[in-house]
């Protein structure tokens, strides 16, 4: 585990989220979703602060930021394409979307190129099966997704 | 084929308004005062009466599931959650609810939640559907402002707060007891039952977890008429149901039909029938990835309900039709169920977090062809050594895709393991 500090600022920052999800039941999950939102990643520094705000244990704390795919302990690219790799995108050609994609990007799933500029992460199913295959490019769903389309975004184009 | 004005969901496709006041103009929220003050056990019986199933998947009777709920309260409050952990490979049809007709599943809440004594209801809403957690939100907040949810819901006098609860990426989350503690703070890992939710759900209390069709076709069955609704389909598979379509045919959608509607005529009404022909068919996965697939053969006189499901050893599961025709490597495809529930086991026992795994090593083996015929039964006897012998489903869910592969296409696994071993070129789709 990073015995790393975080940066005042950053702490004040948690602080303010703590404090809005005092009192609240079940608060760790939206405590945990309010932190990656504000700092694009759960920094491991933040887990024992969240854990004696939430008197939860830092082992219970950490068990459940990384049992949720969705949070990351590291920041991702400027540019988070997720590829639906569900059955449905799988029979309209989402492998070799994929395939094309990592080899353009040369990197392989969950990976951020060196330059920060682009991350790639596998999904599974999001529930666009009729307009398959599918991506979430920067938290926005898109449908009938193509190579070149990808390429394209991957290179920071609008989507 | 359905009539127009016997669909539930007006606005599946995003054609009209889907604010409140378009709601309204559709006849959602109507005289929904005069509904509850029908009382309690009014609803309970005409949802019974009814023949509701639940639209998540199992297919339990909605109305009995809602009669386990105690009659009055011990102390501790009551609770409905509602799942739209809607993560099945297939299944896309919650969403098209959520963000499309976001005021049925909002009128079904309150309605339901009266009918169990609960005072509060959770959306658990699985975390990569964004624009539908936008839409959902705002359509409760359009239903604070117009007083229809909270201190005085509807003027009826009955206090009802609703809230809408962000997953973070888990499938095992869409288990009913896994999205509790989920929703408690914790990881997503299923309970034991019993005790079943009724008895000791969310935070100790009483609770009931139904899927988002089950609870938003409620208003509509109660104005309608248990009658109305009963009148679709076979016996004991009533009503209508949303059928999501993917896969191999010309145009995939998302379609209410009614329950005990032919497979081949779901297909050729609404999504323009198979890609290349009837005849171009190789295999249909009638309900979701977790349910085994349907054969060609099977699927000339398949008829969409539970029952019918049931008796071929498949099941309708969420009614998610994945159609797969003559390109597809059905093989390279079961195994890609197999990865991903290896993948979204949570790991709490140990047939299905070692299981999964070695099911999908021996089918990445057969994909390829580098086995040995015995290992087909071997596979077999995994697949039934982890089914039955989990906490939750999820196990089962694993196993029955590869059991029907098995059943369905031994043919074709032994063809690719021969063709591997004799050293000729088999012509393998590419997908």
């Amino acid at each position: 585990m990073h015995s790393e500090t975080l940066p005042p600022e950053a702490e004040a920052r948690l602080d303010a989220i703590l404090a809005d999800h005092l009192g609240m039941q079940g608060a760790l999950l939206p405590v945990l979703h309010a932190v990656q939102a504000a700092f694009d990643h759960v920094p491991a520094a933040a887990l024992p602060r969240i854990a004696a705000a939430l008197n939860l244990s830092r082992a219970e704390v950490h068990g459940v930021m990384t049992f949720y795919h969705d949070f990351r302990d590291r920041p991702a690219g400027r540019r988070v394409i997720r590829l639906c790799r569900a059955e449905a995108c799988q029979a309209m050609g989402a492998e070799a979307l994929a395939r094309d994609l990592q080899d353009r990007l040369g990197l392989d799933w969950h990976q951020t190129a060196a330059d920060g500029s682009v991350t790639l992460e596998p999904v599974f199913c999001l529930g666009l099966c009729a307009c398959a295959p599918a991506a979430l490019v920067d938290g926005q769903p898109l449908g009938r997704v193509t190579a070149e389309g990808l390429a394209r975004l991957a290179a920071g184009g609008r989507p | 084929m359905l009539k127009d004005q016997d669909r539930i969901f007006t606005n599946l496709y995003g054609m009209h308004d889907r604010s409140l006041a378009g709601a309204r103009a559709r006849g959602h929220w109507d005289g929904t005062a005069g509904i509850l003050a029908q009382g309690r056990d009014w609803i309970i019986d005409q949802v019974k009466k009814s023949g509701l199933r639940g639209r998540g998947g199992a297919g339990f009777p909605t109305g009995l599931k809602w009669s386990f709920m105690p009659k009055a309260s011990d102390g501790r409050p009551s609770y409905l959650v509602v799942n739209a952990d809607e993560s099945e490979p297939g299944t896309c049809k919650d969403r098209e609810i959520m963000r499309h007709d976001p005021h049925t599943l909002i009128e079904g809440c309150l309605i339901a939640s009266f009918a169990m004594g609960a005072h509060a209801c959770y959306i658990y809403i699985r975390g990569e559907y964004i624009r539908e957690r936008e839409v959902l939100q705002a359509a409760i907040d359009e239903a604070y402002d117009a007083g229809l949810i909270g201190r005085n819901a509807c003027g009826s006098g009955y206090a009802f707060d609703l809230y809408l609860h962000h997953g973070a990426g888990a499938y095992i989350c869409g288990e009913e007891t896994a999205l509790l503690e989920s929703l408690e703070g914790k990881k997503g890992m299923p309970r034991m039952k019993p005790p079943f939710p009724a008895g000791s759900g969310l935070y100790g209390c009483p609770t009931t977890v139904n899927n988002v069709e089950s609870i938003a076709v409620v208003p509509t069955i109660l104005r309608r008429g248990a009658d109305w609704f009963a009148g679709f389909g076979r016996p004991n598979n009533a009503g209508t149901k949303l059928f999501g379509i993917s896969g191999h045919v010309a145009n995939p959608c998302v379609v209410e039909e009614a329950m005990s509607i032919p497979l081949r005529e779901l297909l050729d009404r609404h999504c323009g029938g198979v890609r290349g022909g009837w005849k171009n068919l190789k295999a249909v996965i009638p309900g979701g990835s977790s349910v085994p697939l349907l054969t060609a053969a099977q699927c000339d006189d398949a008829i969409m309900d539970f029952d019918w499901l049931r008796e071929q050893r498949s099941g309708l599961g969420t009614a998610a039709v994945i159609v797969m025709d003559q390109s597809t490597d059905v093989i390279k495809a079961i195994w890609r169920l197999s990865k991903f529930y290896k993948h979204e086991s949570c790991g709490q026992c140990t047939p299905c977090r070692e299981g999964t795994g070695w099911m999908m090593r021996v089918m990445d083996r057969l994909v390829r062809g580098e086995a040995e015929i015995e290992e087909i039964d071997m596979l077999l006897s995994v697949t039934k050594q982890v089914e039955g012998h989990t906490i939750c489903a999820l196990g089962d869910a694993a196993a029955w895709p590869i059991q029907g592969l098995i059943r369905a296409f031994r043919d074709e696994i032994e063809d690719r393991i021969k063709a591997r071993k004799t050293g000729r070129v088999t012509a393998v789709a590419a997908e």
